[in-house]
């Protein structure tokens, strides 16, 4: 199989949406800060979105379920970053800080 | 179409069907390089620039899974909206001089890195051994079919999600202005 046609196999975007995912979990558990950890859960909402689409093109028999599904995910995310940046610009009035080892008030 | 067989065999790079490959190619190397860069850059305005990146690769993949339409609102809403707002956070909320370096916390080491590597690992594993079916299409998912099932199938949802749009508007001025006196 030449590598120029593996945009006609479903377990081609699988496989991309899976590395996004990857990568949206190693950025999520590394980040020391609160504005990069939302920048990798952007990352996997993009994988699981890639996933989404690749099904609707290829398995799913109504092709504009996903595609709508992706559509609704794109507007929860625009909502969740509007929110989670809100959060951090309060939290960094407050503390100073946006750094997750200093935010401890919680910790018990 | 089956996924289990391709259209084409071995075409050539310089034929319509390759060029085509290539430019697959080049758009999965774009989102990975981008997404690599946004997950592992140290400074937040260049992951920002590599998600940047990832983003407009995902749009070109979009148009490859027969979507132009999903593709045009990836560019729009994450590369014009969602990244757009993150820089003004990164600007208001993570100074440079502050920023300290170094790793943190016991995750961020190798166990990280294999907690990541399982799930890619594991879903990857999935996708390839599993045998997908695929069914006839009821029709073809071009915007105006979209719009159609957004305004009757999926119009409660539709209404809903303008709902949770507005709070969040509403929400975030109300969040960010909280302890200002003016």
């Amino acid at each position: 199989m030449s590598l120029l046609v593996i945009h006609q196999y479903l377990t081609t975007y699988l496989v991309i949406g899976a590395m996004l995912f990857g990568f949206g979990i190693y950025g999520l558990l590394t980040r020391r800060t609160l504005i990069g950890m939302l920048i990798a859960a952007e990352l996997m909402l993009a994988g699981v979105s890639v996933n989404f689409m690749a099904f609707n093109r290829f398995l799913a028999p109504d092709p504009t379920v996903g595609q709508i599904f992706t559509l609704f995910i794109m507007a929860i995310a625009a909502a969740e970053a509007a929110i989670g940046l809100s959060i951090v610009v309060a939290v960094y009035r407050y503390y100073k800080t946006v750094d997750t080892e200093d935010l401890v008030n919680l910790n018990g | 179409m089956n996924p289990a067989q391709p259209l084409v065999l071995t075409p050539s790079l310089l034929s319509p069907d390759g060029l085509v490959g290539l430019i697959f190619l080049i758009m999965i190397g774009v989102t990975l390089a981008g997404a690599f860069i946004a997950a592992t850059a140290e400074r937040l305005v260049r992951a920002l620039a590599g998600l940047v990146v990832c983003f407009t690769g995902v749009a070109g993949i979009y148009y490859f899974l027969n979507s132009p339409f999903m593709a045009m609102m990836q560019i729009l809403i994450y590369v014009g909206a969602v990244c757009v707002t993150i820089s003004f956070a990164i600007m208001m909320a993570a100074p440079e001089h502050k920023r300290k370096v170094g790793p943190s916390g016991s995750l961020s080491g190798p166990i990280g890195f294999m907690v990541a590597a399982l799930v890619f690992g594991g879903m990857s594993t999935l996708a390839l051994r599993t045998e997908w079916q695929s069914f006839p299409k009821v029709n073809t998912g071009t915007v105006r079919e979209i719009g159609i099932q957004l305004l009757t199938s999926y119009s409660m949802v539709f209404e809903l999600i303008s709902i949770v749009l507005l709070i969040a508007i509403i929400g975030a001025i109300v969040i960010a202005r909280g302890g200002r006196s003016r």
